[in-house]
């Protein structure tokens, strides 16, 4: 397909071999986990009881533990994929994705502690969790709760387009080998829970960063350093002028896109769920310390679209950047390691994703009685599957939109779940109203545009494009500021002091 | 402590204010300026959550 050349069975057997161990190790956790770590207790493959264990690994994962399984679920292999492939379209301004996964860390060693102690304390294991017991409003655990689900079903979609973008470009039929990866992914999630992604996520990582580190250094190498890569990339996504990197116009877009992102990178069902299986909230302050490493690679992941250009790959098909420079430049055997690693770099947070999404449907959404390890299982399955059919009867471009206006409404949760922490206290009826009129907004602004994630907004006379998710937050504030102000002088009392205890 | 963490505020700046790193120059080992000091932010930042962290616990 679209000129791909067909790699020898060399490729496809290294591929078939690592994605095949990791299947059967994730799918097996529950028997071999009890006898590698010490002092944990015995999971329970059936019955009611385990859903703790099953949706959020008992809350008893480490710092190591931890380190992996967020960065493996937040460092996606979509990000692999998709970060080079956007450099590779639009030069520099790709780069966003770095100050992104920087800032994030600050706001997660501020904000995430004082969740996890909240969460901790009560049994709650969903952000809806948290607003409800906050609020006690079933509308705002519902709203917060429908949002989580809707953001985070088109990301797995992405996650198996990222799984069929390598099998495709291994010279294998896409749809067969797509269901194949479903198949995958529903046993290895049905047996293992978070177990199997958490301690899968060591070979994802180990693979990504032998496939990326060989990438970073060889390619260079072929091209004479980093100057010249940079010089040829010029030659194809040339500078605005001599001095500077990015457009006058491209700066604003940058860091609102920027900010925006890192502001709802951890408001996801799996990245929250990531972060609420920890053992303690030094877990979280010691990875806000140390999951920056991973930055660090997708730095150097992104470099790939610049390579990418300096080794003269050519297509459109902006998704097969990666895997055609792979195969161009790497002999066939590590290029089927190098998408094996991508592979199961997608089936990683796939999981996480689904068994998040799962933790909403149970705990949040469905009635009490379904909250159930095989009431969490069918709930993931039911998700997966609806990513699967997003992918088989949907393009991948309304894939990716989804995941964008997914962004958009996962932000408008911001407000609920982290104004709940600090000492600024609004009523659930203002959160609520303010989430509505910042969803409407931001999606009829984004589905207006285009289905753009920025819009132009005026500045004293001139117009910037500022990322359509941050304006529809501060919509969202200033409504639901303005609400409670409007509540607080009629009643003469403010509801939210006594809901909040 | 409250002085301490406004520290955690000093990434936002650097990296949000894009004209400030807007540039080519200086280049440092082939990488222009806007690469590598966005790249140098990472370490700087685990630096900054570390000292706000364990400075915060003792005071």
């Amino acid at each position: 397909m679209n000129g791909i050349p067909s790699s020898d069975w060399l490729a496809i057997a290294v591929f078939i071999f690592f994605f095949g161990v990791t299947i059967v190790l994730g799918t097996t956790v529950v028997h071999w986990r009890g006898k590698v770590s010490k002092g944990s207790a015995a999971p329970q493959p059936h019955g009611g009881e385990g859903t703790e264990d099953w949706g959020l690994g008992g809350r008893q994962f480490g710092a190591w533990v931890t380190w992996f399984l967020v960065g493996g679920d937040f460092y996606t292999a979509y990000t692999v994929i998709a970060v080079p492939a956007l450099v590779y379209a639009v030069g520099a301004y790709g780069f966003f994705a770095l100050p992104y996964t920087i800032v994030v860390y600050p706001f997660i060693f501020m904000v995430m502690p004082k969740l996890w102690k909240i969460a901790h304390a009560n049994g709650y294991a969903t952000a809806a969790d948290i607003v409800r017991g906050r609020f006690g409003s079933r509308q705002l655990e519902l709203a917060c709760a429908f949002s989580g689900l809707i953001a985070v079903m088109p990301y797995i979609a992405l996650q198996l387009i990222g799984i069929r973008t390598v099998i495709e470009a291994l010279g294998m039929p896409g749809n067969i080998s797509l269901i194949v990866a479903f198949l995958s992914l529903a046993a290895y999630t049905w047996l293992g829970g978070l177990h199997a992604p958490a301690l899968t996520a060591f070979i994802k990582d180990i693979m990504i960063y032998i496939a990326v580190i060989a990438a970073v250094t060889i390619i260079p190498l072929h091209l004479g350093g980093y100057g010249a890569m940079f010089d040829a990339a010029a030659k194809v996504l040339p500078s605005p002028d001599g001095e500077h990197v990015l457009k006058a116009g491209q700066m604003m877009p940058y860091a609102t896109l920027a900010l925006s992102s890192a502001l709802a990178a951890f408001l996801y069902p799996h990245t929250l769920t990531g972060i609420l299986a920890a053992k303690s909230a030094n877990t979280i302050r010691q990875n806000a310390v140390y999951l920056p490493i991973y930055t660090i690679v997708l730095g150097l992941i992104a470099l790939l679209g610049f390579m990418a250009h300096a080794a003269g790959v050519d297509t459109k098909v902006s998704s097969l950047v990666v895997p055609l420079l792979f195969l161009k430049t790497f002999p066939d055997w590590f290029a089927g390691f190098a998408f094996a690693a991508i592979a199961i770099g997608a089936l990683v947070p796939a999981a996480v994703m689904a068994i998040g999404a799962a933790n909403l449907m149970t705990h949040n959404i469905l009635p009490k009685k379904y909250e159930t390890v095989n009431g969490s299982r069918v709930a993931s399955f039911a998700v997966k599957l609806g990513a699967l059919l997003c992918v088989l009867f949907l393009k991948a471009d309304f894939a990716i939109n989804l995941q964008l206006l997914g962004g958009v409404i996962i932000l408008q949760t911001f407000p609920a779940l982290i104004l709940g922490i600090t000492k600024i206290r609004l009523s659930a009826f203002s959160l609520l109203a303010g989430w509505i009129v910042g969803s409407v907004v931001g999606l009829s602004v984004c589905w207006m545009d285009g289905l753009k994630p920025v819009h132009p907004l005026g500045f004293g006379g001139s117009s910037e494009l500022v990322s359509t998710g941050l304006i529809a937050l501060v919509i969202n504030l200033v409504v639901a500021l303005a609400v409670n102000m409007v509540s607080v002088m009629i009643s003469g009392k403010n509801k939210g002091t006594v809901a909040a205890q | 402590m409250r002085y301490l963490d406004l520290l955690l505020l000093a990434p936002f700046v650097g990296l949000l204010w894009v004209p400030f790193y807007n540039l080519q120059a200086p280049a440092l080992f082939g990488f222009p300026f806007f690469y590598w000091y966005q790249i140098a932010w990472v370490p700087l930042t685990s630096v900054i959550i570390w000292f706000v962290w364990k400075k915060g616990e003792h005071s």
